[in-house]
């Protein structure tokens, strides 16, 4: 099929969209900026609707080269697009899940200033997210990967007059400088290696040549994998995220949780070829995916703020993703993506409905028996919250029991990486449920004067006092509603309930073959990701060092007998342990609340390392950033800077200055003294050429 | 026949009298006569070697060294008037606002 699917046209109808709010959007009126920002946001998913109805007849992969970008001697980068199974759930999950965040925010952003800034800066994101996902290059891709940084960055900072907002946007964009260092390494060895950052051309190679291999590839994947890391928030790079909740709440949706963190995930998917010649990447892989996915769930069981415990929530679950990238069961990984991109978007959105209606409150502990004031944001955050505990049917138990089998099926390790990975699923429950009690139930431990400030803040804003007399600008309130605690507006409402309704049964396409079902997606997605068959001794290399498996590439086909059993076995299990987290945070918060304050003093030093969250953030403070801060300010700063560069150009201009000072002394103004030189001078000429001494010293 | 280095010894002779009034005299008009004298001294050199080497390039040099020197005496009398009028000094080193 020959068709032009015009592909380019997707990414850059978000970048018009961003081009004309930006640049016109401070004087424009609010409707326009609204329609300019959704039209720029629906556009891609009609597009990409389309291809969807027509995408079995197209030949696979579609590539589509647009024109050449750089032709430099033997190198060429293009631009190109292409599209396979896996840019289709990519590009589905983001323009569907961001065109129903752009629609939220319309509700959501409606009272604060700059409007029109941060729908710019959505449709920005959007542009960078679809380039990166539609990339047939490495180098494209990286245009992608650094624009959403950019526009992450942006979005973190939206509330840039509130330092903690600013400074979290800074530490997002440094730290995530690091992974994209991995990136450009990692190409600079594909460019050396390949001459070309092409994903067809160099995947056909490795693919061709069995004994390409070891060492290169290795490096290669790994350095990738510090890139996905570092945007993905994985350990040791994962300490942006948490901080990055200084974003409004619909860019922690979408970005922090939905789309952008995932973009690891997918590079590692869309490199597979590279990943499963390299044991020893995939490994790191796995045991960096299962360490965080453990790590971030602790922390996220002890914090206060409902998007802190949201944020390690995604880190938690992005260390799924990685595992099951780890043990090669990508599509296992990939499905994970896209039912966290719906439950956790929608947790997210629901926070922010519920801070919305608590007019900007996000401490935990001052909520509470907000199920009845708030039913329809209660009932699609129960969904929410059930999807993310793995309750089967629900979309969560799908996808993350397909990881936790997978780990269980491979060999080496792979019992570990499950048993961790199922304890990690018991702990999601808890600090799910602990949330979901803290916030829909019980008495309202608002303070009594919470509503009156609240209903206070409300009339503030409804007489238009500006932004800069708010100590602390924020989602402060909206509104005109003259009381505290209220429902949100429909408009936000409407995608609560379309993604309650997509945590339910999207992780249908994808019901295990043990459970009954036909793990369609899996199929669907496996041309893409399928692993290209490796030679008897490198499989056996691969087996013996237990971090690769083609029997879990290929699933239930080369898995050992009697798999069906497991599988339904291991379901029954992490249903069992989801309900157990769920009984725990059902009797620490509900039944007898004053369960969690007297663990939290008899296990003082645990409770303080997870509160402190391990102190990571004080620990990178005085091993990393504060050497930097001091080579920086005292040696590059005062010692090089000031000391040599600028000591240097200073010697320079006085040295002038005092030649300049003492020769201008001659200039008298009394003519006489400048005759007097004159002759002076005259006289030596005269007697240098008469007694000829000078002959010898001037060159001849 | 006065052989041509009594000329140039005058002609020396002239050119630093020329010189030390140059740097010693103060009065504006007498260093001015001292450059005169300093030209002057250079026209015998000319006019001498002319002589001696029967070549009348010389003798055409002197006639342009003196009509510069008449041009400059002009230009510089007119100079001298119009720094008595602003002054109503002629000392030179009364003249000195040309300086840093």
């Amino acid at each position: 099929m020959t068709t032009d699917l015009h592909l380019w046209i997707i990414p850059l109808v978000p970048l018009a969209g961003f081009l004309v709010n930006g640049l016109f959007g401070r004087k424009a009126p609010k409707p326009i900026v609204t329609a300019v920002a959704l039209i720029g946001a629906l556009i891609p998913m009609l597009m990409v609707s389309a291809i969807l109805f027509r995408f079995s007849s197209l030949t696979l992969p579609y590539i589509q080269h647009i024109g050449t970008w750089i032709s430099a001697g033997s190198f060429h980068a293009d631009f190109a697009f292409q599209l396979d199974q896996l840019t289709l759930v990519m590009l589905c999950v983001v323009t569907g899940v961001g065109f129903l965040i752009h629609v939220y925010s319309v509700g959501y952003m409606a009272e604060e200033d700059g409007y029109w800034r941060f729908f710019a800066y959505m449709n920005l994101f959007l542009f960078f997210m679809l380039t990166l996902v539609l990339a047939e290059n490495f180098l494209l891709m990286f245009v992608g990967w650094e624009g959403v940084g950019l526009a992450s960055y942006l979005l973190i900072g939206f509330y840039y007059t509130r330092d903690s907002a600013a400074n979290a946007g800074k530490k997002a964009f440094i730290v995530n400088r690091i992974g994209d260092f991995g990136f450009l390494l990692a190409m600079f060895l594909l460019i050396s290696h390949f001459g070309t950052l092409s994903f067809s051309i160099i995947f056909t190679q490795v693919t061709l040549h069995p004994a390409l291999e070891g060492g290169f590839l290795t490096a290669i994947a790994l350095f990738l994998v510090l890139g996905a890391v570092g945007k993905s928030a994985q350990i040791p790079l994962y300490v942006w995220l948490p901080d990055a909740m200084e974003g409004p709440t619909p860019v922690s949706a979408l970005i922090h949780a939905a789309t952008m963190v995932t973009a690891g995930v997918y590079m590692i998917a869309r490199t597979h070829v590279i990943f499963d010649r390299s044991p020893v990447a995939l490994a790191t892989v796995a045991i960096i995916g299962t360490a965080t996915a453990f790590f971030a769930a602790t922390v996220g069981m002890v914090q206060t703020d409902i998007k802190r415990v949201l944020a390690y929530s995604t880190v938690s679950q992005l260390g799924y993703m990685f595992l099951a990238c780890g043990v090669a069961a990508y599509t296992a990984g990939i499905f994970h993506l896209v039912t966290h991109a719906f439950f956790k978007a929608l947790l997210f959105l629901a926070a922010g409905a519920v801070i919305h209606s608590l007019s900007g409150e996000q401490d935990m502990r001052v909520m509470g028996g907000l199920r009845k004031k708030i039913p329809i944001t209660f009932w699609t955050m129960t969904a929410a919250v059930f999807a993310i505990s793995g309750f089967p049917p629900l979309a969560g138990f799908v996808s993350k029991d397909e990881i936790l089998y997978q780990a269980f099926i491979a060999p080496g390790p792979g019992k570990l990486l499950w048993a961790i990975g199922l304890l990690t699923a018991g702990l999601t429950s808890f600090y799910m449920f602990r949330l979901w009690y803290m916030t829909f139930f019980g008495e309202s431990r608002a303070l009594p004067h919470e509503e009156e400030i609240a209903a206070a803040v409300h009339a503030r804003r409804d007489t238009k006092i500006a932004l800069e007399d708010d100590p602390h600008p924020g989602h402060a309130a909206h509104g005109s509603h003259g009381h505290g605690i209220h429902e949100s507006p429909w408009i936000m409402l409407w995608p609560l309930i379309i993604l309650a309704i997509l945590s339910v049964i999207g992780g249908w396409m994808g019901w295990p073959e043990g459970l009954g079902g036909g793990n369609w997606f899996a199929h669907f997605l496996e041309p893409a990701v399928k692993a290209a068959h490796l030679p008897y001794e490198q499989a056996a290399v691969a087996l013996s060092t237990g971090a690769l498996s083609t029997g879990a590439i290929n699933g239930a086909n080369t898995a050992p007998a009697g798999s069906k059993q497991i599988e339904i076995i291991l379901a029954i299990i992490s249903t069992l342990v989801a309900l157990a987290g769920w009984y725990a945070a059902h009797l620490m918060y509900y039944s007898r609340p004053e369960l969690p304050d007297r663990m939290a003093s008899s296990l003082r030093a645990g409770y303080a390392t997870l509160k402190n969250k391990y102190w990571v953030d004080e620990i990178y403070g005085a091993v990393v950033v504060a050497p930097i801060l001091f080579i920086a300010r005292w040696v590059l700063n005062a010692l090089i800077d000031r000391g040599v560069i600028d000591g240097g150009t200073l010697a320079v201009g006085y040295t002038a200055q005092g030649f300049g000072a003492l020769v201008a002394r001659i200039q008298s103004g009394n003519i006489r003294s400048y005759a007097g030189w004159l002759a002076l001078f005259a006289a030596l000429v005269l007697g240098t050429m008469y007694f000829g001494w000078a002959v010898h010293w001037i060159p001849r | 026949m006065v052989p041509i280095s009594w000329y140039l010894v005058l002609s020396a002779i002239l050119f630093s009298i020329g010189v030390a009034a140059f740097l010693i005299k103060r009065n504006i008009i007498t260093v001015f006569m001292s450059i005169e004298l300093m030209l002057n001294a250079v026209n015998l050199t000319f006019v001498a070697f002319a002589h001696q080497w029967h070549q009348v390039s010389g003798q055409i040099f002197v006639f342009f060294v003196m009509v510069v020197a008449a041009a400059e005496a002009a230009v510089g009398l007119a100079i001298i008037i119009a720094v008595f009028r602003a002054r109503s000094t002629l000392n030179v080193d009364q003249i000195d606002l040309m300086k840093l």
